[in-house]
């Protein structure tokens, strides 16, 4: 009982945390660009325009909602509806902490301790790309349908080398749990982090998250100068805010995923230390804060990199996917499976 | 044949290096870039709170001068309205009564005066035909309106004030003037 009741909460945090990050996301991205731009950025709504987000959030929902006459009306609904779902749903197996024992039994600071954590993250993140396919096709729009055929294109051809360059990791690793796969990287002082074994898996990992996420450089799918709004051309009020949204709460669940996946987690150096000289409930704060520094670096990161570098051309996105970063990871797939053979 | 300028370029079809060709180096010499402008000293002014300074050669919405005695140096002579390229300027004279003395310097003076601002572009011909040193053009920018009619700046929004307080300082551009800028 008292682990349901806990689960329950952990599964409250985790979603309002979501929203929390997803929205201030919006608010650091407009930060972030500006201050890259030598500017201050928002500043009106609150001290340093913290309530932009909420100015923001309320300015949608006040918009009118327009439905096109030729879309389908369930099908356009729908699409942004699947989106934020599928957005929400990955974070549940994200490990935020080592396990602890409470109420006489040990319980893992994840919603859920699947074995096949990765697997379910990949598959969700998959079913991702129907809400902009459906919301796309459903728009009835030229614009809109284009968008949404390269937001799929582009998820399933980047999709392929991201698997390839997890089975690196899950051979490492030897286990497809993410909790699993974050306890190993503690190593004797938690410094034994993925992204030192696997650099070349990495960088592939790295830039296929861009492209799932539909982040610059790989944001073809809104593609402003070529397809006015992309997907959601045809959306309006709090669908295209569910839209904009879901894109902040996937670029927080693609940093966790690269926090856990490469950069330990919530494993931090010398953590043993700390272990022994806190307590189990203070460690495992720490842990998640951490983690959580961890994440904000990265959704920095996917920022940063969006300030920086200029959108890709279609075709040029798809040879970096197919011909370069596909054969890399399979070469790196290879040479993992030869050091481990190797060192046995 | 050589070229006569020195402003051509030779152009080079190069094969890119295989540290070029892989972009990693040239992303990271982005991201460092974007970085340094991220922490530099930002240009941003908050418009309504600060505002910039203009220089001496700024010509802005245009004030009716008067004298240290504060009497009108306006004669309605009608240069200002001959010299304007934009005729915005319009105008309708009067006599100065007796007993007016403390109010116009000279015996004629305007008794209407109107710039239209939708027509004025701000070139400064109107102060310098003045000869008698009664318009010159502010710092004052003419603000945004609903209606047409509200731009037609009548004389008494034009004129400045008697009372010290109510003076506009023209001493500013007036120098600018004296430079040698329009």
């Amino acid at each position: 009982m008292e682990l349901i009741i806990f689960k329950v909460g952990l599964i409250v945090t985790l979603f309002l945390l979501s929203l929390l990050i997803a929205a201030y996301s919006t608010y650091a991205e407009r930060k972030v660009a500006a201050f890259m731009q030598d500017r201050i950025g928002p500043n009106r709504a609150g001290p340093m325009g913290i309530l932009q987000p909420l100015a923001d959030g309320l300015k949608m929902f006040m918009k009118e909602e327009i439905i096109p006459q030729e879309a389908n009306r369930y099908l356009f609904i729908l699409g942004p509806a699947i989106s934020m779902a599928t957005a929400l749903m990955t974070s549940a197996v994200i490990p935020w902490g080592p396990d602890l024992n409470l109420f006489g039994q040990t319980v893992s600071l994840q919603v859920a301790d699947i074995n096949i954590g990765i697997l379910y993250v990949m598959g969700v993140v998959s079913l991702g790309i129907y809400g902009i396919m459906i919301g796309g096709w459903a728009s009835n729009n030229k614009y809109s349908l284009l968008g949404s055929i390269r937001a799929s294109t582009q998820m399933i051809s980047y999709e392929l080398a991201m698997g390839m360059s997890i089975v690196a990791v899950i051979m490492t690793t030897g286990s497809l749990s993410i909790g699993h796969m974050v306890s190993s990287q503690a190593g004797s002082t938690g410094m034994a982090w993925n992204v030192f074994y696997q650099p070349l898996g990495f960088i592939i990992f790295l830039i296929c998250a861009f492209a799932e996420t539909n982040r610059t450089p790989f944001d073809l799918p809104e593609c402003e100068t070529e397809l006015v709004g992309g997907y959601h051309t045809e959306y309006s009020s709090m669908k295209l805010g569910f839209y904009l949204f879901s894109e902040y709460v996937n670029m927080f669940i693609s940093s966790a995923i690269i926090a856990s996946l490469y950069f330990g987690g919530y494993n931090f150096p010398f953590m043993n230390i700390v272990q022994e000289n806190t307590g189990e409930i203070m460690f495992a704060i720490i842990c998640a804060v951490v983690f959580l520094i961890k994440i904000l670096f990265f959704i920095f990161f996917f920022m940063w990199v969006r300030w920086t570098i200029p959108r890709f051309r279609f075709d040029q996105l798809m040879n970096l996917g197919w011909k370069i970063l596909l054969p890399l990871s399979i070469l790196n797939m290879l040479i993992t499976g030869f050091f481990i053979l190797y060192n046995n | 044949m050589q070229s006569l300028t020195n402003r051509s370029k030779i152009v080079s079809n190069k094969t890119m290096t295989w540290s070029e060709r892989i972009y990693l180096p040239a992303i990271l010499a982005g991201l460092k870039i974007t970085l340094v402008h991220f922490f530099k000293k930002k240009v941003t002014l908050q418009y309504p709170e600060q505002t910039k300074d203009h220089g001496p050669y700024f010509r802005g919405r245009h004030v009716l001068k008067r004298d240290d005695q504060g009497r009108e140096n306006c004669t309605a002579c009608g240069l200002c309205a001959l010299s304007c390229p934009a005729e915005a300027i319009t105008m309708i004279a009067a006599e100065r009564k007796p007993g007016e003395e403390h109010l116009f310097r000279e015996e004629k003076y305007a008794i209407e005066y109107e710039i239209n601002m939708l027509r004025c572009i701000f070139c400064g011909f109107c102060e310098e035909a003045c000869p008698k040193d009664a318009i010159y053009l502010t710092e004052m920018i003419p603000t945004a309106d609903y209606t047409r009619k509200k731009f037609v700046y009548t004389k008494d929004m034009l004129l400045e004030g008697i009372e010290p307080k109510d003076r506009i300082d023209i001493s500013k551009r007036r120098k600018g003037i004296r430079e040698g800028a329009m």
